[in-house]
């Protein structure tokens, strides 16, 4: 009960300054939802509850007011908090596997797709010889009658 | 036969993939401090509210910088290997008392021991955002230099003190 009553609190708190000024605030949460709240990782600073994403929040929205661009705003949480924050990472060594992973596993299924289908295709264009042949008449004939 | 091997393969390589995904801890955030400057703070001492405390004051020793507070359960689980440690004299440990009430934290620090040289009032949290604390207790080793050669995330324990830590702080002040 104290804890619902205290998150009341917190979330009014919160919806205060969306108020004073909803340009800035938009701003916040866009960027806000570029980022990984580290204590519930699967949500954004933007969605999190979490003490640590409403200080962060309250971060971006300074830094805003102090006329700090997004791009420094996110190299100053990726300083503290490493690449792991931003929910789109970078592209560089590190990450090539990352990024790169999806579509080297596309390019080896289509690979295999593509000798399968060559392999079928020559198997059933070879004519079939003697015995074979006489054996596949007689069942095909054996069908009909 | 030779038509089960590559699945097979496959599978087990799957398998070997999903076993040490089991082993890794989500929760453990490789730190992008590590092997860089400390960041620069000066905050009030929790003992001695007036006096200030700066990263300047520190360099030229080895430190631990804790990350505590009264309201952290898990604070609790560490602090007596803490205590031990400070009364071995290894190594000095710094307390930074993140976004705590100071009567809380004198409190707290009376009933479980105080461990800590001087303890930095850090109560927006500010520091901790800077040396990118995201779940406290944390532990930062910090050499002469003033760079920040190991984070460890969540509670100290005996083996990650004598596997880890101990060893570091002898092999920095040597």
């Amino acid at each position: 009960m104290l804890l619902l009553a205290w998150l009341g609190l917190a979330a009014a708190q919160e919806a205060r300054p969306l108020a004073e000024d909803p340009v800035l605030e938009a701003q916040v949460m866009r960027i806000a939802d570029e980022l990984r709240c580290l204590v519930c990782q699967n949500e954004t600073i933007a969605a999190s509850h979490a003490d640590l994403a409403v200080d962060l929040r309250k971060q971006i929205r300074q830094q805003l007011q102090q006329g700090r661009s997004e791009q420094q705003i996110l190299d100053f949480m990726v300083q503290r908090y490493g690449d792991f924050v931003l929910y789109r990472p970078p592209v560089k060594s590190s990450t090539w596997l990352l990024w790169g992973g999806p579509f080297v596993l596309l390019g080896v299924a289509l690979l295999g797709l593509g000798l399968n289908i060559r392999r079928r295709r020559s198997l059933a264009s070879a004519p079939l010889q003697g015995a074979d042949a006489e054996r596949v008449r007689r069942l095909l004939g054996e069908e009909k009658s | 036969m030779k038509r089960y091997l590559l699945p097979l393969i496959v599978f087990a390589v799957m398998l070997g993939f999903l076993a040490v995904g089991l082993k890794l801890n989500p929760r453990e955030v490789p730190s992008p401090l590590i092997d860089k400057p400390a960041p620069a703070f000066k905050l009030a001492r929790l003992d001695t509210p007036e006096q200030n405390l700066s990263l300047q004051d520190l360099q030229g020793k080895v430190w631990l910088l804790n990350v505590w507070a009264s309201w952290c359960v898990a604070c609790r689980v560490e602090h007596p290997l803490l205590v031990e440690l400070a009364g071995s004299g290894a190594v000095p440990i710094y307390g930074l008392n993140y976004k705590d009430k100071r009567d809380d934290a004198l409190a707290w620090l009376a009933k479980h021991g105080n461990p800590y040289v001087a303890s930095l009032s850090d109560t927006e949290g500010l520091v901790g955002i800077d040396y990118g604390v995201y779940g406290v207790p944390e532990t930062f080793v910090i050499d002469k230099a003033g760079t920040i050669r190991l984070k460890h995330i969540g509670p100290v324990t005996p083996e990650v003190l004598r596997d880890t830590i101990l060893p570091l702080v002898k092999k920095l002040n040597a």
